[in-house]
């Protein structure tokens, strides 16, 4: 993460944007990947055997 | 920004999202049924019994179909968000994107978050055996992130010197190892293990492709029409 942030010549705004996207992004990989609830699992548990993360 | 970044995440994702959905349903679902057949117990292979590889699969199951192709999408469009945020980082360094570097992005994309922790931690049939989720799961987020620091520094430092301890961060979590079963009791045959990681890894592979050249592709739309409106005023 330093090595981002020490290259990014971005304005606050730009930053903000790219960290909003990039949390954003990472919240909906660990919410269709990892998030354990009965209801998600069964839902996306096909994808997840196929996409590789660990599953049950 | 955030709104060029969101819409073309939206449009990428959706659209590899969809591709990645319909191959994964041709060609790792098959071989995911069939293993759940001896997950089941409803076919074994042990003492002696010979089952033939040609078995009837359930292959049409709209409702389970359905919500695997749309949440191969959302997770795509997760990919997606976060592959533009990184372009986005590298364009406003004065690197150009194009659509075919768009397709490197996915690979490297593939490399970090599919194949690196498979190496370690092969995708799973329903039914092997396994160690603790959680466990395999703090090890998977840990490799990804490893990996995909490692793959950043090689891609664009300029200090050589910065290529050890990338490859360092590459190696460390299969040197550390990922968590395993105490005992096999995969009630699988090997065959189908092997061919649905196969399987998994090779659609894999195309489908961040597919991801990384639409994310470049509508990135760069949507930064274009951003300066045209931006120059109009």
């Amino acid at each position: 993460m330093a090595a981002l942030v020490q290259i990014y010549s971005g304005s606050k705004s730009q930053i903000l944007a790219v960290g909003l996207a990039l949390f954003l992004g990472l919240s909906i990989v660990f919410v269709t990947g990892h998030v354990q609830s009965h209801t998600l699992h069964d839902a996306a548990h096909d994808v997840r055997h196929a996409t590789g993360f660990p599953c049950h | 920004m955030f709104t060029r970044i969101v819409t073309s995440a939206l449009f990428a994702g959706g659209a590899a999202g969809l591709a990645a959905g319909i191959l994964q349903w041709q060609f790792v679902q098959p071989v995911l049924l069939h293993s759940e057949l001896y997950e089941q117990g409803l076919l074994t292979h042990f003492g002696g019994t010979l089952n033939s590889t040609d078995v009837a699969l359930d292959r049409l199951q709209p409702m389970r179909d359905a919500l695997s192709i749309i949440f191969t999408m959302l997770l795509n469009t997760g990919y997606a968000l976060i592959l533009i945020a990184l372009m986005s980082i590298r364009h406003q360094s004065g690197d150009e994107l194009t659509p075919h570097k768009g397709i490197i992005w996915g690979i490297a994309g593939y490399v970090a978050v599919h194949l690196a922790p498979a190496l370690s931690l092969p995708p799973e049939v329903p039914g092997v055996a396994a160690a603790d989720v959680e466990l395999r799961q703090i090890w998977w987020v840990c490799t990804v992130a490893a990996t995909s620091i490692g793959l950043w520094l090689i891609a664009f430092s300029r200090n050589i010197t910065r290529i050890i301890p990338a490859i360092i961060l590459i190696l460390l979590p299969h040197l550390i190892g990922a968590p395993e079963a105490d005992v096999f009791t995969g009630p699988a045959p090997t065959e189908i293990g092997a061919l649905f990681a196969s399987r998994a890894l090779g659609i894999g592979l195309a489908s961040w492709a597919v991801l990384g050249y639409f994310s470049a592709r509508f990135f760069i739309s949507e930064t274009k029409r951003a300066e045209a409106v931006a120059s109009a005023k």
